[in-house]
C-alpha cells in the first residue's frame, strides 16, 4: 500500500540500524509512548537490532490498557440496564473490570455493539428512538475528535436518546507524571505520531525544556521508528533536549486546528484515573456542562464501583516502562490473551499481548523464560 | 487504538462542513470517510483515516524525508570515515 510499503524496506532498515550503532556511545533508555509503536517494535524485532546500550521502554499509550477498572464496571452496569444499546470499540469488550467484561454482559443479554467509528453510534441512536444508546468514549487525542463529532452530531440532530461515557485521556500529563517519578530512568521519548497529527507538538517543547529530555514525534512503520530512534540518540549523544518531528508527512507543529477546536468546544479537562498508574491531574476529557445532557453519568444513576486491583498483574509497572512483560511471574502461564489478568494482555497494542504474540516466549520450570524463536 | 491508515481519496460528496464525506480507497477496499477535519483534502490526495474520520492529509513532499534523512546521515558518516 502506498505510504506504508515504502517504510518497510529491509535494506533501508539495515542501513538505519548501522547508523544507529555508529552514533551510539553511551547507554540510553528511550520510551516509545504509543502502543501501536510497541506493537511494531516487537513485531519487526526492532529492539533486537539495536546496540546493547539502547533500551526501549514501552510506554502507557494504549487507551484500552489504561482505562480504569471502575470505568469498565460503569460500562458494564450501563450495558446491563434495560433498554440500553451500549456501543464500544472492539478491543474494549474483552477487558476485565472488577469482576466481569462487556463480553460477559453481552452473553447475559446486554445489547453490546462493537462500532468501528463513533459516528455509527449516532446512526444507531437515530434508528432506535425507543432505546437509550450509550457510547463508550475511550482513546487519546487521536480519537477525541471523532468522539466530539459524534456528540456534536447528536446535538445537531436533537437526539434525546444518545449519551457518552467519556474516559478519554491526554498524553502529555502522563509523560510529565513519568518524568516526575524519582525512580524515572527515561532519557528520551518517541512521541505518538497520530496524537500529534491532531494536537501538533508545541505542547511538548516545555516538557523537553523542563526535564531536559529529547522528544521526537515518530510514526509507526519500521523505518519511521528507526529514524525516530536515530534522531533521539543523536540528540542524547550531543547533549541536546528538544522536540523534533520525524513524522512530517502526517504531523505539523500546529496540528489539526479544526479538530482541536471541536475538542475544546465539546470537552473540558478533568483529573483521570489511569489503570496501573493512578490519578493524573488534568489528564482526562469530560463533556462540558453545555453538553451535560449527553453525559451518561448524568443521565443514569450508577452504583459505586469497588474495584480491586488484580494483585498478580504488574501491568502498572509495565505501562510505566519499569518492567518488561516476560519479567512477570504469570506472563504466558496464568495470564494469556485468552485468559488475561490485565489489560496489557487484552489489547492488541498492549505490551504483554505483543510479546505473547510475536516472541513465543514460554515459562520454563522454575520461572526462567526461554525464547524459543532464538 | 491510535492506528490511522492512509488511503486515497477518490471522490468527495457534498455536505455541510461537519458531515462532508468522501470515498477512500485502501488498496481496493473502499470506505466512506468523514472529511470535516480535512477541509484541504482533494481527490487523489491520501488522507489519514482513524475511526472513520480523516484526521489529516499526507504531505507528499515530506513523505520522502525518511529516505532523505538516511541519505544525509550515511553521507556524513562516509565523510567522517574519510577524515
Amino acid at each position: 500500500m502506498k505510504y506504508i510499503d515504502e517504510y518497510r524496506v529491509p535494506r533501508a532498515a539495515e542501513q538505519y540500524v548501522r547508523e544507529i550503532r555508529r552514533i551510539t556511545r553511551r547507554s540510553w533508555s528511550i520510551m516509545e509512548i504509543c502502543g501501536g509503536q510497541t506493537h511494531a517494535i516487537i513485531k519487526y524485532g526492532i529492539d533486537r537490532l539495536l546496540p546493547k546500550q539502547l533500551r526501549l521502554l514501552h510506554g502507557p499509550g494504549c487507551p484500552v490498557c489504561i482505562t480504569a477498572a471502575e470505568h469498565i464496571d460503569q460500562a458494564i452496569e450501563l450495558a446491563l440496564l434495560p433498554n440500553v444499546i451500549f456501543c464500544s470499540f472492539g478491543d474494549m469488550v474483552r477487558v476485565p473490570g472488577t469482576s466481569s467484561t462487556l463480553l460477559v454482559a453481552r452473553a447475559a443479554g446486554a445489547d453490546v455493539r462493537v462500532v468501528y467509528s463513533p459516528l455509527e453510534s449516532v446512526a444507531i441512536a437515530q434508528q432506535n428512538p425507543r432505546h437509550e444508546v450509550v457510547l463508550f468514549g475511550i482513546g487519546f487525542e487521536t480519537t477525541a475528535p471523532a468522539i466530539a463529532m459524534a456528540v456534536q452530531q447528536a446535538q445537531m440532530l436533537n437526539l434525546k436518546n444518545f449519551s457518552l461515557l467519556s474516559v478519554l485521556a491526554l498524553v502529555p500529563p502522563a509523560i510529565t507524571t513519568l518524568l516526575d517519578d524519582p525512580a524515572n530512568t527515561i532519557d528520551g521519548f518517541l512521541a505518538a505520531g497520530h496524537v500529534c497529527t491532531v494536537m501538533g507538538y508545541r505542547e511538548y517543547q516545555p516538557i523537553a525544556d523542563k526535564y531536559g529530555v529529547p522528544i521526537v514525534v515518530t510514526g509507526f512503520e519500521p523505518l519511521d521508528i528507526l529514524q525516530g530512534i536515530h534522531m533521539t540518540v543523536a540528540q542524547l549523544e550531543r547533549g541536546a533536549a528538544t522536540v523534533e518531528n520525524q513524522y512530517s508527512r502526517a504531523v505539523t507543529a500546529e496540528g489539526n486546528l479544526p479538530a482541536q477546536k471541536l475538542i475544546r468546544d465539546v470537552f473540558q479537562t478533568v483529573d483521570r484515573n489511569w489503570r496501573g498508574i493512578g490519578s493524573i491531574n488534568q489528564s482526562g476529557l469530560a463533556l462540558r456542562p453545555s453538553f451535560g445532557d449527553f453525559d451518561a453519568l448524568h443521565r443514569f444513576t450508577l452504583g459505586r464501583s469497588h474495584s480491586q486491583p488484580e494483585l498478580r498483574c504488574i501491568s502498572g509497572l509495565i505501562l510505566q516502562g519499569r518492567n518488561k512483560p516476560h519479567e512477570c511471574a504469570v506472563f504466558g502461564a496464568e495470564c494469556t490473551p485468552e485468559h488475561p489478568l490485565g489489560a496489557t494482555m487484552v489489547s492488541g497494542e498492549g505490551a504483554c499481548a505483543a510479546y505473547f504474540r510475536y516472541r513465543q516466549q514460554k515459562i520454563e520450570p522454575g520461572g526462567s523464560i526461554k525464547d524459543i524463536t532464538k | 487504538m491510535c492506528l490511522a491508515v492512509p488511503g486515497k481519496l477518490t471522490s468527495i460528496n457534498a455536505g455541510d462542513p461537519l458531515t462532508r464525506t468522501g470515498t477512500v480507497d485502501f488498496s481496493g477496499i473502499f470506505m466512506t470517510v468523514n472529511l470535516a477535519f480535512a477541509p484541504e483534502a482533494a481527490v487523489e490526495d491520501y488522507v489519514l483515516v482513524h475511526a472513520g474520520i480523516a484526521i489529516g492529509t499526507i504531505n507528499k513532499e515530506e513523505a520522502a524525508r525518511v529516505m532523505q534523512y538516511l541519505a544525509e546521515i550515511s553521507q556524513s558518516a562516509t565523510e567522517d570515515d574519510h577524515r
